[in-house]
């Protein structure tokens, strides 16, 4: 019980730094923003790749289900957003 | 490498993060925020492996992470490069899919291994479940929708449905505190999954159409939260930070489709905009011989004479695939010394920013991109407005019937430009389900065609004149 303080510290101040920076984002980046915070919302796979280390046969088959679902997002969640902010091109 | 490093390198990687999503506050800096949030991620995962319960998986544990990693890339790289523009926000709906279930799986995992977890852990184990079967199906069924594919693009109405969700969402919460109670019995972790993906499902058949931006921003949201709360399952702070940043994305996007809509949460997530009401003008009453249908000829006519034109996209133009026409035919008016303009509504297409990306594939200068509230005072200087599938967005009822369903949502003051060309297939309304009286104003004439058809008439018409 005694980790439940710091962490929920944490996340009270990830909140606002969130509400902070995001509110910057202009409507022209909404959809890469979306992409690119599902991308980083893969970090999960750290979670998956120690549960794939654990020792239960239970735990290591929702362990590798969770690896390929993280996966595909970090690789697809990155690989569309440069994609898409790579189009928004300003000419002269 | 020793638990201080790794959690260095996390706390290194949380700031790359969000050093990334600063990136994206501008076109110019948001290539290289992507790629410090990649670089902050690949040394998460680095540091991960470096961890000795990780090192010390064995050959059988290595091999499976190798091939869940390639598996995963695998069919993310297939999925980045492959999807359509015009197809971004079923992409969107996946990944939330896919980020939810594995917070819940995790934590599922997380509660087989541990045989007598902390009263936080089952807790947030639980919340993780939760949040998590939801988001999964119920982006699934988001993905569903607009790929049309089973289920109706319709909202879908059933007798006692906040009955039944209310009857689910109890259900889970108690089938919470008894994985709280009794940790170690995992079939009830399976059942609180059970329940949550019937809630999923349920939450989100009846929302429909135009409400999709609301829904996926949502949706993104709770992948966000369910991360947070596998946070706390792990006692991880990179998950927390990465969770609550992505959480409160999502939750700035809902709030801000909900207001381009004005329209509450709640009654978006009811699916509860309808057919107009018993005050409200019928069809024939607001169109009955006033529609005057033009020719590409005319509106070409219309360009010649113009200084100013600005053009209104729609989700109808991301059917008909026709951004790159509209971008020719953009440039072939500023050839001729018009000045061109693209007027974006925070809710036109189906995700938020959906018509800008569609835009940016085709070339078109991000600063002629401009935003409802930038653009709606130089309507009363534009010569001509191209209005291209789109319809409640430009609906002046908005303003003037406060009975009308989408009464006080913004819109585009297309009306008070000095002719307005709509390209619309027929007469038929938009999501709201109403008649749109722009269509029979004196200075509006209509276009009967598709999209991508129209436009490349258009731009014929003005080559020959």
């Amino acid at each position: 019980m005694d980790t439940l303080l710091p962490l929920l510290t944490v996340f009270m101040l990830a909140v606002f730094v969130g509400f902070e920076v995001i509110t910057k984002v202009p409507p022209l980046l909404h959809t890469p923003l979306m992409s690119g915070s599902n991308a980083v919302s893969g970090i999960t796979i750290i979670g998956a790749l120690l549960s794939v280390a654990a020792d239960g046969r239970l735990s290591v088959t929702l362990g590798f289900l969770a690896l390929v679902l993280a996966s595909i997002n970090v690789v697809g969640g990155f690989l569309v957003t440069h994609r898409m902010v790579g189009m928004f091109k300003k000419k002269d | 490498m020793t638990s201080v490093l790794i959690d260095l390198t996390y706390l290194l990687a949380s700031i790359l993060f969000i050093l990334g999503i600063k990136g994206l506050t501008h076109p110019r800096t948001a290539v290289r925020g992507n790629l410090l949030g990649a670089t902050g991620m690949l040394l998460a995962i680095v540091a991960t492996l470096a961890d000795r319960q990780v090192l010390g998986a064995g050959t059988q544990g290595l091999a499976l992470i190798l091939g869940g990693v390639l598996l995963g890339s695998a069919i993310g790289a297939t999925l980045a490069l492959k999807i359509q523009m015009t197809a971004m926000p079923q992409m969107v709906a996946l990944l939330n899919a896919f980020g939810g279930g594995a917070s819940a799986l995790i934590a599922g995992a997380v509660l087989a291994e541990a045989g007598d977890p902390t009263t936080q852990t089952a807790v947030a184990t639980v919340a993780s479940g939760i949040i998590g079967s939801v988001t999964f199906w119920g982006s699934l069924v988001a993905f569903d929708k607009l790929q049309g594919l089973m289920l109706p693009d319709k909202p879908v109405h059933f007798p006692a449905q906040q009955v039944a969700n209310a009857l689910l969402a109890v259900a889970a919460l108690g089938l919470g505190v008894l994985v709280v109670m009794d940790p170690g019995n995992i079939t009830t972790y399976g059942l609180l999954i059970a329940v949550g993906s019937v809630l999923g499902v349920l939450l989100t058949i009846p929302i429909g159409g135009a409400d999709m931006p609301v829904a996926i921003a949502l949706l993104n949201s709770y992948s966000g939260l369910a991360a947070a709360s596998t946070g706390f399952v792990l006692d991880n702070n990179i998950l927390i930070i990465t969770g609550a940043l992505v959480g409160a994305s999502g939750l700035i996007l809902t709030r801000i489709m909900c207001k381009a809509m004005n329209r509450s949460l709640l009654n978006v997530l009811m699916g509860a905009i309808g057919p107009a009401g018993a005050t409200s003008a019928g069809a024939d009453e607001v169109y009955g011989g006033r529609i005057k249908s033009t020719s590409p000829e005319e509106v070409a006519m219309m360009f010649d004479g113009a200084r100013r034109v600005v053009i209104v996209p729609g989700y109808g133009m991301a059917v008909s695939q026709a951004q790159h026409q509209v971008r020719d035919l953009a440039t072939l008016l500023e050839s001729r010394g018009t000045e061109v303009e693209f007027a974006i509504h925070p809710v036109a297409g189906r995700m938020p920013g959906h018509m800008n990306v569609l835009l940016a594939e085709a070339d078109v200068d991000y600063d002629k991109l401009r935003e409802m509230d930038d653009i709606n005072p130089t309507f009363e200087q534009t010569d001509v407005t191209l209005i291209i599938g789109a319809n409640d967005i430009v609906n002046p009822v908005a303003r003037t019937d406060p009975s009308s369903p989408i009464a006080g949502m913004p819109i585009l003051d297309v009306d008070r430009s000095r002719t307005v060309v709509v390209v619309k297939r027929s007469l038929s309304p938009g999501f709201a389900g109403i008649p749109n009286p722009l269509f029979a104003a004196d200075n509006t004439v209509m276009l009967f065609s598709d999209g991508k058809k129209a436009v490349l008439d258009l731009i014929a018409a003005v080559k020959d004149g």
